[in-house]
Order: C-alpha cells, then sequence, then structure tokens
C-alpha cells in the first residue's frame, strides 16, 4: 500500500492537472458529459454540412445524362465518403451527443460513470475522422464505397482504403470505449428511486444502442483489421487465389452493419418516444410496449444481415431465412408506430417545431419500413438490390427517420442546452422546407430504382429514359439544402438573445427538465429523489378523484436548482484523454507512411494513459 | 368546400402514381419480358399493394390524429392520461404478422421455384464478369462474344457466372468457367478479380458474379428484342461503363446467327487498308485479343489471346468498351488513340498508335462481319 501512494505522489509531476473552466483549454481537458455531449454536437453538424455538400455534388453530376462535371474517380470518393461521413461522423456522433447530454441528466446522475473514458471518445472519434478527411490531402480519399468490399477494397491501387480501415478502426474504439461507458452509466448511475421501468425511453433506447455497439463492433474490426492485412502485410484473407473468400468480408461487415441500422435509428425512436408526450400532453402510449419492441428489434437485428446478400449466391434455404427474419424485425418496429399514434389519439397536440419534426419522422418513416420489407420479398429483391430504390428505402429510414427525429431533438433540448430558444417560425419554416425537398429528392428514386438505375454509377445514358426524376430528385437535394441553411441562421440567432430560460420551457415530464437550463456543472443541487415514470409531470401534475389531471397547487414547476451548491465533488478535467487519443491517427499514419510513426503514436498513448492511471485527483 | 378539398389532393395523388413510371424507361423491372423476371415481378405487385393499403391507413390515421386532436384556442385542461391497452397492444402485434405470413408463403415458394435448375430445351452460357466488360462463352456452340448475349426466345437461359481476373498476389483467380486462351496461346488474364453483379432487369433478377464461386441464374426471354443490362456491383473505377446488351432472336433468327459467329474471320485483301490493319493487329494487339482466322504472310494462324474480347465478329456488334460506346469509326479512333483516356482504368493500354496505325486497324476491324 505504501509504495502504491509513493507512486502516486512522485506521478504529480507528469502533467498539471488542468484548471481553466472557460475558453478554449476548458474544452480540450474537459471531462464534463455536457460539454462533451455539445462537442460531438457541433462537430457531427460540422461534418453533416461536408457530407452534405458531398451530396450536393452527387446530386448534380446525376442531374443529367451522360454528364462529366466528376470524373469516375472522384465522384467514386464522393459517393464513398458521403455514405462514411453521414453514417459514422453525424448520425452516430450527433445520437452520442444527445446521450451524452442528456443520460446523467435524465436518470439524476452527476455525471457518465468514466468522466476522462468519455472525454477520450470524443476525441478519437474526431481524430478518427480528421484522418479519414486527410487523405483527400495524401493520395486520394476512400473510393471503394462505406460498404468497403473486398477484393475491390484491397486491389485498388490508391491509399483510400488504407485511410478507410484504419480510420474507421479509430472510430470505432472511440464508439466502443462511449458504449461501455454510457452502458454502465444507465445500469450503475441511477438516482434513488429510478428503477429500470421508470426511466425515459431514450435512456432505454440508449442502452439498447450502447450494447448493440458493444456487440457489433468487434465484428466490423476484424473485417477492418484483415482488411488493413490484406492490404498492407500481404496476408490473403479476401482472396480466392490464394485460399480466401470475399464472402468473409461481406458477413462481418453485414453483421456489423446491420444492428448498426439500428443504431442508427433506435436513438430517434427515443426522441420521438419523448417528445410526442409532451406536446401530445399525453403519457406514452404503451410505454413498456416501446421498450420491449425496442430490446426486441436489437435482438433480432443480428439475425437479419445476410438480407443485404440476397443476390450472392446463398442458396435458397439462407435466402429464406434471411427474407423471414427480415419480416419478424417489421413486427416490433410497427408496434412502435402503432403505440406514437396511440399517444397522439384523444391528445391536445401542440404543433411546435419539435412536435412536427417527430410527426414528419413517422409519417417518412413508415414510408421507409414499408419499402424494407419489401426488401424481405427475396425475389423481389433480386431486382431491387443495389438499385436507387434501395438508395430510397434507406434514406427514407436514416434521413427522413433518424434525421427528422434528431432535429425535433435538437429543437427540443436547444433550450435546455443553451438556455435559449430556437425561433419557432424559422423553425417551422425549417420544418417544411426539408419535408418538402426530403420528398422531392428521395421520392424519385424508388422509381428511378425500379426502373433500372443501378447504384453508384457516376453517369447514366439518356436512353435509359431516367432522366426527369434525376433532374427532381436534385433540385429536391437543393431544397433540403435550404432547409439547413435555415437551421444555421436560426442556430446564430439564437445566441444573440440574452439567456433567460426557465428550467422547463416545455411543461415536459423528464428529469432534465427538473434543473435550471442550462444546467450547472453538477446537474442536481440534490441528487433527485424518484417516485415514478414522468417523475417531473408527476410534479406538477396530479390526478383528482373524478380522473381529471389538476396542476398540483405547489406549482411544482419552478427551477428547484441554483447552481449554487457547495462541496459536491466533480471529476477533474484532464489532459490525458486528449493526449491519449493523439497518439491512435499518429500510428495510423505510421501504418502508411513510416513505422517510426507507429512507434510514435503507441508512446504517445502508452504515456498518457500512464499519466492518466495515476492522475491525482483535483484539489 | 370540404368534399373539394378532399378531391384536389386525391386527384394529385393519381396523377402523380400514373405520371412516376417514365414511359421511355428501357431498363425497366416493371416492364418483364420473360417468365423469370415476371416471378419477381408478379410477388412484387401484390406486396406493394398491401404495402400501399397499410400505408393508406397508417398514414390516414396519423393525419386524422393530428387534425382531430390538435390544440383548439380555449381548450383548458389536460386530457386524460391514457397509458396503455393490452389488447390494442397484442392485436398490432398479431395483425402485421398475420399479414407477413400471407407474404411470406409466396415469397418462399418463388425462392425455390428461382433455384431449380431448368429443364427441357436449354442453352447454356457461362457469364465471365472482367474489369469492365462481359464474356460470354457459348460451350457447346463454340462462340465467344464480348458484351453482347444472344438467345434465343421462349428457351431457358441457363447462365453459369464467374468473375475473371487476377487476385491480389497477381495469380490468376480460380474460376470454373474459365473458358481458357484458343489453342496453343498463352491465357493472359488483364485485370482484377473483384465482384461484379449481372443485371438485365426486363429477364430476369441480380446474381452476383463473386472470384472464386460460381453462380447461377436462368433468363428468358417471351419477344425478340434487345434488352439492356449492366453490372450492378460496385466493381472499380469505371464500374459505371460495364454494360451490356441481350440480343433475343427467333428459334431460327437465332441458329443463323451461331453459324454465322462459328465461321472464321476472312483476310482482308493483301494491299489494302485492312490487310495493314491485319498486320498492327498481329503483331500488338494478340497479346489480349483473338480473331478466329487470322493469318500472317505465309497464310499461317496467328493465335491470338484472351485477356481482352474475342473480336472475331467485332463489327457485327453496337457496341463496345463495356457498351459505353456504339461501334463507328470516330468511336473506334477516340478509342485506339487512348483508352484510358475514354474509360477511366482501362486495362487496354494506349499503344502510340500513328493516325494512319488507328486508320489502318479501324478499316481491318469495319471487316470483321
Amino acid at each position: 500500500m505504501a509504495s502504491v501512494s509513493v507512486l502516486a505522489e512522485r506521478s504529480r509531476g507528469l502533467l498539471a492537472r488542468p484548471t481553466a473552466t472557460t475558453g478554449f483549454w476548458s474544452w480540450i481537458t474537459t471531462v464534463d458529459h455536457k460539454k462533451i455531449g455539445i462537442l460531438y454536437g457541433v462537430t457531427a453538424m460540422f461534418f453533416a454540412l461536408v457530407g452534405g455538400t458531398e451530396a450536393l455534388l452527387i446530386r448534380l453530376q446525376l442531374a443529367q445524362p451522360d454528364q462529366n462535371l466528376l470524373s469516375p474517380s472522384a465522384y467514386n470518393e464522393l459517393f464513398t465518403m458521403h455514405g462514411i461521413t453521414m453514417v459514422f461522423f453525424v448520425v452516430m456522433p450527433l445520437s452520442a451527443a444527445f446521450f451524452n447530454y442528456l443520460i446523467p441528466l435524465m436518470i439524476g446522475a452527476r455525471d457518465v460513470a468514466f468522466p476522462r473514458l468519455n472525454a477520450f471518445s470524443y476525441w478519437a472519434f474526431l481524430l478518427g475522422g480528421i484522418f479519414i478527411y486527410s487523405s483527400w490531402f495524401l493520395g486520394g480519399a476512400p473510393n471503394g464505397g462505406w460498404f468497403g468490399y473486398a477484393p475491390n477494397a484491397v486491389v485498388d491501387p490508391t491509399r483510400g482504403m488504407t485511410f478507410y480501415a484504419i480510420g474507421l478502426l479509430i472510430a470505432g474504439i472511440a464508439s466502443t470505449v462511449s458504449a461501455v461507458n454510457l452502458a454502465v452509466t444507465v445500469i450503475n448511475m441511477r438516482a434513488p428511486g429510478m428503477t429500470l421501468f421508470r426511466m425515459p425511453v431514450f435512456v432505454w433506447m440508449g442502452l439498447v444502442v450502447q450494447l448493440l455497439l458493444a456487440f457489433s463492433l468487434p465484428i466490423i474490426t476484424v473485417g477492418l483489421v484483415e482488411l488493413l492485412f490484406d492490404r498492407r502485410f500481404g496476408t490473403h484473407f479476401f482472396d480466392p487465389s490464394a485460399g480466401g473468400d470475399p464472402l468473409l468480408w461481406q458477413h462481418l461487415f453485414w453483421l456489423f452493419g446491420h444492428p448498426e441500422v439500428y443504431i442508427l435509428i433506435l436513438p430517434a425512436m427515443g426522441i420521438v418516444s419523448e417528445i410526442l408526450p409532451v406536446f401530445a400532453r399525453k403519457p406514452l402510449f404503451g410505454y413498456q410496449f416501446v421498450v420491449f419492441s425496442g430490446i426486441a428489434i436489437g435482438f433480432i437485428g443480428f439475425g437479419v444481415w445476410a438480407h443485404h446478400m440476397f443476390a450472392v449466391g446463398l442458396g435458397p434455404v439462407a435466402n429464406t431465412a434471411f427474407g423471414i427474419s427480415t419480416m419478424i424485425i417489421a413486427v416490433p418496429t410497427g408496434v412502435k408506430i402503432f403505440n406514437w399514434l396511440g399517444t397522439l389519439w384523444n391528445g391536445d397536440i401542440r404543433f411546435t417545431t419539435p412536435m412536427l419534426f417527430s410527426i414528419g419522422f413517422i409519417a417518412m418513416f413508415v414510408i421507409g419500413g414499408l419499402s424494407g420489407v419489401t426488401h424481405a420479398v427475396v425475389p423481389s429483391d433480386y431486382q431491387q438490390t443495389d438499385t436507387y430504390y434501395i438508395v430510397a428505402h434507406f434514406h427514407y429510414v436514416l434521413f427522413g427517420g433518424a434525421m427528422f427525429g434528431l432535429l425535433g431533438g435538437l429543437y427540443y433540448w436547444w433550450p435546455k442546452v443553451f438556455g435559449r430558444m430556437l425561433n419557432e417560425r424559422w423553425g417551422k419554416v425549417q420544418f417544411w422546407t426539408i419535408l418538402v425537398g426530403f420528398n422531392l429528392a428521395f421520392g424519385p428514386m424508388h422509381v428511378l430504382g425500379l426502373q433500372g438505375m443501378p447504384r453508384r454509377i457516376q453517369s447514366y445514358p439518356e436512353s435509359l429514359g431516367l432522366t426527369f426524376w434525376n433532374l427532381v430528385s436534385t433540385i429536391g437535394a437543393f431544397i433540403i439544402a435550404l432547409g439547413v441553411l435555415v437551421f444555421l441562421v436560426n442556430a446564430v440567432r439564437s445566441f444573440r438573445q440574452p439567456r433567460e430560460m426557465v428550467a422547463d420551457p416545455w411543461d415536459a415530464r423528464t428529469l432534465e427538465w427538473a434543473t435550471s437550463s442550462p444546467p450547472p456543472d453538477h446537474n442536481f443541487d440534490e441528487i433527485p429523489v424518484v417516485h415514478g415514470l414522468d417523475e417531473v409531470w408527476h410534479r406538477k401534475y396530479a390526478e383528482t378523484e373524478g380522473g381529471r389531471v389538476v396542476p398540483v397547487p405547489a406549482g411544482g414547476s419552478g427551477e428547484s436548482e441554483h447552481g449554487d451548491a457547495h462541496g459536491i465533488h466533480l471529476p477533474g478535467p484532464s489532459y490525458y484523454p486528449f493526449v491519449a487519443s493523439l497518439g491512435l491517427p499518429l500510428a495510423g499514419y505510421g501504418l502508411i507512411f513510416n513505422w517510426w510513426l507507429v512507434a510514435a503514436g503507441l508512446v504517445v498513448t502508452l504515456t498518457a494513459l500512464y499519466g492518466w492511471v495515476l492522475e491525482p485527483s483535483a484539489e | 368546400m370540404r368534399r373539394k378539398t378532399l378531391k384536389v389532393p386525391g386527384l394529385l395523388a393519381l396523377a402523380l402514381v400514373a405520371a412516376a413510371c417514365a414511359p421511355n424507361a428501357t431498363q425497366d423491372s416493371l416492364q418483364p419480358a420473360g417468365p423469370y423476371a415476371e416471378k419477381a415481378y408478379d410477388l412484387f405487385v401484390p406486396v406493394f399493394w398491401v404495402a400501399a393499403a397499410i400505408f393508406v391507413v397508417v398514414e390516414g390515421a396519423l393525419v386524422l390524429f393530428v387534425w382531430k386532436y390538435r390544440h383548439r384556442k380555449g381548450r383548458e385542461g389536460i386530457p386524460p392520461q391514457v397509458h396503455g391497452n393490452t389488447r390494442l397492444e397484442i392485436a398490432w402485434t398479431i395483425l402485421p404478422a398475420i399479414i407477413l405470413a400471407g407474404v411470406a408463403v409466396p415469397t418462399v415458394t418463388t425462392i425455390f421455384d428461382l433455384a431449380r435448375e431448368p429443364e427441357g430445351q436449354v442453352l447454356n452460357v457461362d457469364v465471365l464478369g472482367h474489369q469492365w466488360w462481359w464474356e460470354f462463352d457459348y460451350p457447346e456452340e463454340g462462340i465467344n462474344t464480348a458484351n453482347e448475349l444472344h438467345i434465343p426466345t421462349g428457351r431457358p437461359v441457363y447462365l453459369r457466372l464467374c468473375a475473371v481476373g487476377l487476385g491480389y498476389g497477381g495469380q490468376v483467380a480460380p474460376s470454373e468457367c474459365q473458358p481458357g486462351p484458343p489453342d496453343g496461346a498463352v491465357p493472359a488474364v488483364v485485370g482484377d478479380s473483384v465482384i461484379h453483379s449481372f443485371w438485365v432487369p426486363e429477364l430476369a433478377g441480380t446474381q452476383d458474379v463473386i472470384p472464386g464461386r460460381t453462380n447461377f441464374m436462368v433468363l428468358q426471354a417471351d419477344e425478340p428484342g434487345v434488352y439492356t443490362g449492366q453490372c450492378k456491383e460496385f466493381c472499380g473505377l469505371s464500374h459505371t461503363f460495364m454494360r451490356f446488351q441481350v440480343i433475343a432472336h427467333t428459334p431460327e433468327g437465332f441458329d443463323a446467327w451461331v453459324t454465322g459467329q462459328q465461321q472464321p474471320a476472312a483476310m482482308p485483301a493483301a494491299g489494302t487498308p485492312a490487310a495493314a490493319g491485319a498486320e498492327i493487329f498481329s503483331g500488338q494487339c494478340i497479346a489480349c485479343h483473338a480473331i478466329d482466322g487470322l493469318q500472317d504472310a505465309n497464310g499461317e494462324p496467328v493465335v491470338g489471346s484472351n485477356g481482352g474480347p474475342n473480336l472475331t465478329h467485332f463489327a457485327a456488334q453496337e457496341c463496345f468498351a463495356g457498351c459505353m460506346l456504339e461501334i463507328n469509326d470516330d468511336n473506334l479512333r477516340r478509342w485506339l488513340d487512348d483508352p484510358p483516356s475514354v474509360k477511366a482504368g482501362s486495362w487496354m493500354p494506349d499503344y502510340n498508335l500513328s493516325p494512319e496505325q488507328i486508320d489502318q486497324l479501324v478499316a481491318y476491324l469495319n471487316t470483321l462481319r
């Protein structure tokens, strides 16, 4: 024991514990889940602008037949980077932003279980993204599709797919660490009385998503390591001329890739399940069923991966099995939709911007869900696979679904996070612009796919008769861009108002609204004691004996937290998470350019971890 | 007034559905032209209408609830706090499950139906996916074409699909349907062995073409005509330009075509530009291409190779370079001048041919009918 404390004394010298609470260094060294949540959110929105720009370029190229605005090589890079960006660097981190910011608040905790690890997750994610994007300047971006099918992804002579493999491995480390952190937080850090079945649905979906991540990321990690080895070390995992198998990659990729789809959509489903009750002024219909259907989706999501592979020739038995499992997963998805409808039924619906996006989510997601069921009809999927029909389908799920939910969440929690409202009128303009643009951009793709347009083609001949709907789709894409612009204006404008927000502007139901807006560093002056589902609502309203709902006379909605509590221990900021993450891209560049950099990266990360482990607690 | 407001969107929706499908689409899975494409189509249509009905019910309920239960000015109080209803939950779990079971039955029977090997008068063709063109080999007829699959109407065509190319160690990737080089030639394999996908939507669904595997599919055309198709799985730089045509002949027309294809090419008359072209061809192009009937000055046969398309009946085709280009003199000149500048990544290199040599080659190619 004595020697340990001596070591701790001496280690004090490695790096002094940072002290900044505002300004640049406070953001670099923060371990506060709220600041990290904001960092995730801002980064994701930045990448959204980049990925959106890539999409616009793609749509420009396809606006007319036989165009050559983009060379095939540039086009292949753009559709690959668009997919990678939107999946790994927009929707996933935007969900992570909400999880990070909200889960501790919603379960009545002061922070996540491992605050420094949380910071490390963010920095590793950011550096993974920067690493992949740096490929544009270092010999060409990834160009083998976000799905990186081998052997094409191996034999490609540019460095792009090596950047892809390493960049996603770095981002994967970030996501794995964060998944474990948040799952432990939900399981261990709940306030007294916050039983599992009193947790908001958003927290439940958060838990399911973290478990999906924790079990599916190792699978893609295996695939990416093999891809990297094939590209850099002369192995032949996917090369049949040396006993490898190209299908091995597809199984590994989709066994991750399909749970990934639910990793992208379940957070938005959780957000919508929070917003609908607040603005229908009714509790969520069938809470347990919504929770259990989410868990069921998580489980079944691991058993449908080969529906991405119906055309590879797995044989009729496998195709039957995966066709049926794909149909089965529609059942719990339907249960969710029906329960949201039940929540709206007999409500007192207020059309705020978050509510509009949530209703839009249901409307668009139904379309994506139904087209998804048609993929389960295997022989019909033989036609639709790898066409724009699929592109239409997953954009209805990931944009009409996930992004609509996340945008609703931004409008809903913005006042909590920043203490300022987003303008409602601009919000509604944005909603309708995006709704119209979205349907113009992606609705016609159903027709294009059914009428013969394959995916990932740089141009199409005029003779295919696909010109009209391609032009419509391009126009739609630019209308979406207009909607995004409205959001940016709205966001900037919100910061020009004074920060004077009540704790609970929406008359909401869950714990995060019990504390001030924005919350103090320590979240709650006193850890709340929870008595039921929708705790904050029940503090404000009671049911009379006649079954009528009336406000509690004491006015429980008042601000109960003032942020002036003393003596609360909070984890101190630290340099180490940032420094430790710096070693990862360094080693990554080393794998591509110079082995010495690998050593340097390892030294940086291991030294930082050493300092991290022995870091004294703040005074 | 109210009726009118309902009528307008209703009519609009109808007009939209009617207008949605482009009437001039030429590679259209919604216009099946043979029994195998029809099987997929016959499944898609009823499932589409089931989905459309569910769409109307669910979106209708959504719109209805949103409209009916919207907040009205002056409304006081809070709606009853209903938490759920177990019977409803059971109902909307079971009902979709029953509908899906109804969809599953014809799905499964069709899966097995399509997986069956065809019987009777079957035409066997090997389909070889190269980077970035299609080779069609007729083992029984002894015919080899590029980018154009000729078939007779009314007969099932059983395709054996293989990917051709080099593995990343540089060895030739194994392939069951490798036809092998012409007699006495050194095999030349050009390009990487990667995954392709064979799709001609009016005649059949998709089947992937995968290195190291052999896949099978059946297609059949009811009427003579030209059906276009293209590679559907991203296969590298010029994936876009890996197109092909299926040309369906009447049975008699097909027999005539087969007989024509089995003839070797005639040598052009000595002293013509075409003869000079044949000489250039014998010197350089045979590294990858073959022409049955090609002879040297002494009348000895010149053996070609099989890395690129067999060009014996080149001028009888409509398109080349993965059906990226129509066959005409301008396109051929452009192509021969510098293939990779026309088609990104093309494995056919720029041979620095002079304009005169190009003209001679074009003249020769035009004789290959």
